[in-house]
């Protein structure tokens, strides 16, 4: 039961990341595209959780920490940038 | 109660996955950006913190192993989550909106966001 869960679950996500690529493509305005990726991380963590989940890996959770982390980073710096015009000023 | 467990794994997993759905195509369908902001920031965030809970509950209750780095992780994006909102709205009304159309701020300054270098100078 866990499983058929877990797959829908990927699924969803899935669909998700599909949603917010389409989002980075066609996008408006600068901070939609920035918005979009933001997203495309936070979905990107799911998968790899889910993914430790399925195939019961405990490896995988400090990659879905670094990913966490780094999108945080490349998210301000580009607001920063959007803002300001240089990153580090 | 096994059976018990998997049911509430399977709740959360699937609630999980419906709210990072919704928030996607919340940031697709949306009218305006700052209400297309809302949609990726709560419930996106939301989703994820349910399959990283679903996840926690798998390695205490199957598997029969505590795991730490959920934790880690769900503390770290409900972190960030709305400072990375806050920046995208600063970066909007520095772009798109002018002074005129935003409401009075109360204090001695105007909406710091809007303020040019020079005042900022002259007020340190």
């Amino acid at each position: 039961m866990i499983d058929i869960a877990i797959h829908f679950t990927f699924g969803c996500f899935c669909a998700a990341m599909i949603l917010t690529l389409w989002k980075i493509l066609r996008a408006e305005g600068v901070g939609d595209r920035v918005l979009a990726l933001d997203t495309m991380v936070i979905n990107v963590i799911a998968l790899i959780v889910l993914y430790g989940m399925r195939f019961n890996t405990q490896m995988i959770f400090e990659s879905a920490l670094i990913i966490s982390m780094f999108g945080f980073v490349s998210t301000v710096a580009y607001a920063r940038f959007m803002l300001r015009g240089n990153i580090i000023e | 109660m096994e059976q018990f467990y998997e049911i509430l794994i399977v709740i959360f997993l699937v609630v999980s996955g419906v709210f990072g759905l919704v928030g996607s195509f919340g940031l697709v369908k949306l009218a305006d950006p700052m209400s297309r902001l809302h949609a990726p920031t709560k419930a996106t965030t939301l989703g994820v913190g349910g399959v990283l809970i679903a996840s926690m509950l798998h390695s205490i209750l199957i598997e029969g192993h505590l795991s730490m780095h959920e934790l880690l992780i769900t503390l770290f994006l409900l972190l960030t989550a709305p400072i990375t909102a806050h920046f995208i709205a600063k970066a909007y009304i520095h772009r798109h909106v002018t002074p005129e159309e935003l409401p009075d701020p109360g204090g001695d300054h105007g909406w710091a966001t809007l303020q040019k270098d020079d005042d900022e100078n002259e007020v340190s």
